[in-house]
């Protein structure tokens, strides 16, 4: 007992300030949202299309579009590119509520981040949400990196935001994975059984689009119109604080905002 | 000696061979000689099937991993028809690969003691071994189970969605009253078709693929297939790069088996380890992040060498933390051991016995917590643990405590090895240019993961591609040792039997 408390001492209180604070600091090689400058991306070279492992980048009207929910964040276009014009930025904000907001062009450089629950859904949700996760498919990252929000760095509970053990004891469902054709119907189970309202948020590359596995035939290029999506958080995986930030603009939280032209995020 | 010789090829691990210097054995001579070398100390790292030019006909091939000398024994025969004689009565270890080969390529293999799929896919032929039609869907999971039956006998089903934040799988126990008789264990709700999608390859996909088997083992999957390729590729890394790779591979055996730990510790109700590791894990997660920008280690190795390099001020920084880690992780896990309510629920729980661990070809920390004397960095090293010994840690009560302490002895060799290796940082390019592929050869190369062997095997066409890339993750050998240990014990020490070994869904499913 007495060992347990001095350990308890050493440890100290290790919960992070964010979102009252700043966000915590992340590695300078963290790959975040994609930026193209189009002043010197030499239009239709197409290099950066053919570096692509997931065909995310399409050019349009001589212009790179970058689809976020099919994007890896590997940064090969990046390396690709020989004018530089496309980099990975340090911007870890990806969440968005219309699958056509994960789309950035040229012209479209940042993505309109996910609005908050209206009305009645946020009354209910804002203060208590209660999750139920399902995993379809996908390489357990998404999964680990969502599990690791409800240590005591990220405290979770403290938003009232928990993950539950049945989906009738859920708010909504979290889903991971590309959805397999062997999960398929598990899936649609669970979502039956969530009570109405429910909402639904898709975490991970592979579950907005099938990820790297998209075309296979054992999958169904993710949650596609299986059920209806409230919240997508691109990535591969993405970072707790992408899957955090996602969660607290959904339930109309504050979130430490600005952001100035060197892609800094910086505490308002 | 020399009908030895005859029967297999020697290949050592991040080797290519050409693929006419493996004998092809008729299947008789095939299923003598993986028997006999199981029977005198070899293990079964892989045997797979693999499409001939003719239809009909398929290969199978064997790799047994001969540790006591280092060397990696390949042989191969062909199986003509649909059907062959199973070598799992004989040969539990091949229990599980052989399901896979009759799933994969339609080949019954007659005499298997419990012939069900693996993953519940359709075959990649146009056989199939159960004689489903072609038009019916397959369901996973939707088979008999092996059942008991008698008065108060109860059958338990879990999953395949489970209570936690983690993968499907569905198990069914066999109880009486809280007593576990019997658990079977089925699989493939991941099955997302990696194996044969790889095939053809090597494209700009492939990388990504070998990154996500199992992500929380991206480093040592990434690096088994960037060995493979560039063994195909005759290409010799850097020093410095293959330094890099053990620290990013030994960073991912600290996040997750200090993790593994604090799980068990949330899983008996301790909860102070359980709160501390969970942060530290993320901190140790954090580390490879500095290292590429991924916290899983994506990005980190590529074919030819390393993705990212590391100078001075980032050695230094990796130093500075590694040494909090270090004195933090050491203070939340040895409370386990000095608190005996943890004590007394991981101790003689969940036993498996060292013989079984042979029988099964249990592989990693279940091995050694078994009394098993192996470990792939020193049995068949490759890359930078040719040159830099880790002892092997084991224990021999084979329960859920000598999983947990054999993890704790590992996590502190780990340390020493980052910190040794980030005191003495070699010079040089991090990457070397590849040559196309060797056609008509194989490379097996294997690496010692956090949870055991991962085992890659490519073989190449006459145009130097992927004709077969098969992966064999540690999971695939260990989850039949996870069933067979809940043989006799409580049902409600399930999640702490199944949190000791910490079994990949995907790895295995694919």
């Amino acid at each position: 007992m007495f060992k347990t408390i001095l350990a308890r001492l050493q440890q100290g209180h290790r919960t992070m300030k964010y979102p009252d604070g700043p966000a915590p600091a992340l590695s300078d090689r963290f790959r975040g949202r994609p930026a193209v400058d189009a002043n010197i991306c030499q239009n239709g070279c197409r290099l950066c299309l053919e570096a692509c492992p997931t065909d995310a980048i399409k050019i349009s009207d001589n212009e790179v579009n970058i689809d976020l929910g099919r994007c890896l964040f590997c940064g090969e276009c990046a390396k690709a590119c020989p004018a530089g014009a496309i980099r990975l930025t340090g911007d870890y904000r990806l969440a968005v509520r219309n699958r056509e907001d994960l789309k950035i062009t040229a012209n479209r450089q940042t993505i309109k981040l996910a609005a908050a629950l209206e009305g009645k859904m946020k009354k209910l949700f804002g203060r208590s949400l209660k999750l139920r996760q399902v995993s379809a498919g996908g390489c357990n990252a998404c999964e680990a990196d969502t599990n690791v929000l409800n240590t005591l760095a990220w405290d979770l509970g403290r938003f009232g935001i928990q993950f539950v053990a049945s989906p009738r004891h859920a708010d909504g469902l979290l889903i991971t994975g590309p959805v397999t054709q062997n999960m398929k119907l598990a899936l649609k189970k669970t979502y039956d059984a969530v009570g109405e309202p429910k909402i639904v948020i898709v975490v991970g590359t592979c579950a907005i689009s099938g990820g790297p596995y998209i075309g296979h035939e054992q999958v169904n290029d993710g949650i596609a119109d299986i059920v209806p999506v409230d919240l997508y958080i691109p990535g591969c995986p993405p970072h707790p604080l992408t899957i955090l930030d996602g969660l607290l603009r959904l339930l109309d939280r504050k979130t430490p905002e600005l952001f100035d032209n060197s892609d800094k995020v910086r505490q308002s | 000696m020399n009908s030895e010789n005859m029967n297999f090829v020697t290949l050592t691990n991040g080797r290519a061979a050409n693929l006419e210097s493996i004998p092809t054995l008729e299947f008789k001579d095939f299923s003598r000689a993986v028997i006999d070398k199981v029977a005198t100390g070899g293990r079964v790292a892989a045997m797979f099937g693999a499409a001939s030019h003719q239809p009909a006909v398929t290969h199978i091939y064997a790799i047994i991993a001969d540790d006591s000398q280092n060397r990696l024994c390949v042989t191969r025969t062909s199986v003509e028809g649909c059907e062959f004689e199973s070598l799992t009565p004989q040969c539990p270890q091949v229990h599980m690969f052989e399901r896979e080969i009759a799933e994969q390529f339609g080949l019954k293999p007659i005499g298997h003691p419990w012939l069900k799929p693996v993953r519940y896919h359709r075959s990649w032929t146009n056989r199939d071994a159960w004689g489903r039609s072609a038009g019916k869907a397959i369901q996973p999971a939707v088979c008999d189970f092996y059942r008991v039956e008698g008065d108060e006998v109860h059958e338990v089903a879990v999953g395949p969605v489970h209570a936690g934040v983690i993968e499907p799988g569905h198990f069914r126990f066999q109880c009486h009253g809280e007593k576990v008789l019997h658990l079977e264990i089925a699989l493939g709700y991941q099955h997302r078709g990696v194996e044969h999608a790889i095939a053809g390859g090597p494209d700009k996909r492939s990388i990504h693929y070998a990154e996500t088997l199992a992500g929380d083992t991206t480093v040592a999957h990434s690096t088994a297939y960037c060995q493979a390729v560039e063994a195909l590729s005759r290409c010799q890394k850097t020093a410095h790069a293959q330094m890099l790779r053990g620290v990013a591979l030994e960073l991912e055996r600290l996040a997750n088996h200090i993790g593994d730990l604090g799980a068990m510790a949330g899983d008996v109700g301790f909860l102070p380890t359980s709160s501390f590791c969970g942060r530290i894990r993320g901190d140790v997660l954090n580390m490879t992040a500095l290292l590429c920008g991924s916290r899983f280690g994506r990005g980190m190795i590529r074919p030819g060498g390393v993705g990212f390099n590391i100078n001075d001020m980032l050695a230094e920084e990796l130093l500075k933390r590694l040494t909090a880690v270090e004195k933090d992780t050491t203070i939340a896990i040895n409370m386990l051991w000095d608190t005996s309510s943890v004590m007394a629920r991981f101790e003689d729980t969940g036993s498996l016995p060292k013989n079984i661990a042979v029988e099964l070809g249990v592989v990693g920390p279940a091995a050694r917590a078994a009394g098993l004397t192996q470990d792939v960095r020193q049995d068949q090293p490759s890359g930078i643990f040719r040159f830099i010994h880790v002892p092997v840690s084991t224990y021999d009560t084979g329960d859920v405590f000598a999983r947990a302490f054999v993890r704790w002895l590992e996590i502190q060799h780990s340390f020493e090895f980052i910190r040794e290796q980030l005191d003495t940082l070699p010079a040089g390019e991090i990457s070397v240019p590849l040559n196309p592929l060797t056609p008509n050869s194989i490379a097996v190369t294997l690496g010692e993961a956090w949870r055991g062997e991962v085992c890659h095997a490519a073989i190449t066409d006459e145009h130097g591609r992927f004709a077969r890339y098969k992966v064999v993750d540690p999971s695939f050998h260990n989850w039949p040792a996870l069933a067979y240990v809940l043989r006799n014990q409580e049902i409600s020490d399930f999640p702490l039997c199944n949190k000791s070994f910490n079994l990949s869904y995907c790895g295995n499913d694919l």
